[in-house]
């Protein structure tokens, strides 16, 4: 019973945020309000018995991913969305094509419903970081390995992205001027 | 008394939908992106709700591999908006069009 309650607050709650988060349209605020959703989001996680992935929810998503939106948003000082540049058949258009993945999607866990209704038993260790650490460093060990690889990617990727191109104009005047230099001297 | 399996299936479509549409009703590029967060965060919401209900523990550990890429994601996609601002001084999609003529 408890555990019911907990849930529809934290469903409403996640629902609630992720509106918010696509109505404002300020990104500050669309950035806060998903800060919202991740936390209950967490909590769901925790009465599902997965401890884990509730702290690290937290850990990576409110605090290192959100962190970087909100640090580039202030960066870029970002203004308001303009409203309505768009045709509006097109908003409308958006929404019936949203309504209609809405019931696409529920049809389909409809026709899933033959999945166990209850839980599994509460004394299982699925969950418990010990289970968890087991299986990712013996079963997938690969995958934990290539994790590790696009994650080393995505760092050098991220670097020669924003990286400023100053250093090969400079070069390239450098040049320029010895250019210049050796037909002075002819 | 636990809910069932179809009410945190059906969160996770609500909060699936809710982030697609916004993908299309957003403009800047950045609300995109948060909107594509929020997809990731529902299917990992169908992950945890399946590993409860099965009691194997691979779901979770698929949950933490899609936060890596999502990490991974978070770190180059804000690094091309970054250079993106840099040469148009915005980050309106629609201003994204210089492949167009």
């Amino acid at each position: 019973m408890v555990s019911t309650v907990l849930f529809f607050l934290f469903a409403g709650l996640a629902i609630a945020s992720a509106i918010s988060m696509v109505y404002h349209k300020n990104p500050l605020y669309s950035a806060i309000s998903l800060v919202g959703v991740f936390i209950a989001l967490s909590c769901i996680y925790v009465t599902l018995a997965a401890p884990f992935i509730a702290a690290v929810q937290i850990l990576i998503y409110a605090g290192a991913i959100m962190v970087l939106v909100v640090f580039v948003i202030m960066l870029l000082n970002l203004e308001e969305d303009k409203p309505l540049n768009r045709l509006r058949y097109l908003y409308a258009l958006g929404g019936g094509l949203g309504v209609i993945l809405l019931a696409q999607t529920l049809f389909i866990f409809y026709a899933v419903m033959k999945a166990p209704n209850t839980p599994a038993d509460q004394t299982m260790s699925a969950g418990k970081t010990l289970s968890l650490g087991r299986a990712m460093y013996t079963e997938y060990l690969l995958p934990v390995e290539i994790v590790g690889v696009l994650l080393l990617m995505a760092i050098i990727g991220a670097v020669i992205l924003t990286r400023r191109l100053s250093q090969p104009q400079l070069e390239l005047v450098v040049e320029h001027e010895l250019e210049l230099e050796h037909k002075a001297d002819h | 008394m636990e809910p069932s399996l179809a009410s945190y299936l059906a969160l996770s479509g609500i909060l699936f939908t809710i982030g697609c549409v916004g993908v299309i009703f957003k403009r800047n590029a950045i609300g995109m992106f948060m909107c594509i967060e929020l997809m990731l965060n529902a299917v990992n919401l169908t992950f945890v709700a399946f590993s409860r209900y099965y009691g194997d523990v691979t779901g979770q550990l698929f949950v933490f591999m899609v936060m890596s890429v999502a990490a991974a994601e978070a770190a180059v996609g804000l690094g091309i908006i970054i250079a993106f601002f840099r040469n148009s001084q915005s980050v309106d999609v629609d201003d994204a069009s210089i492949l167009k003529n």
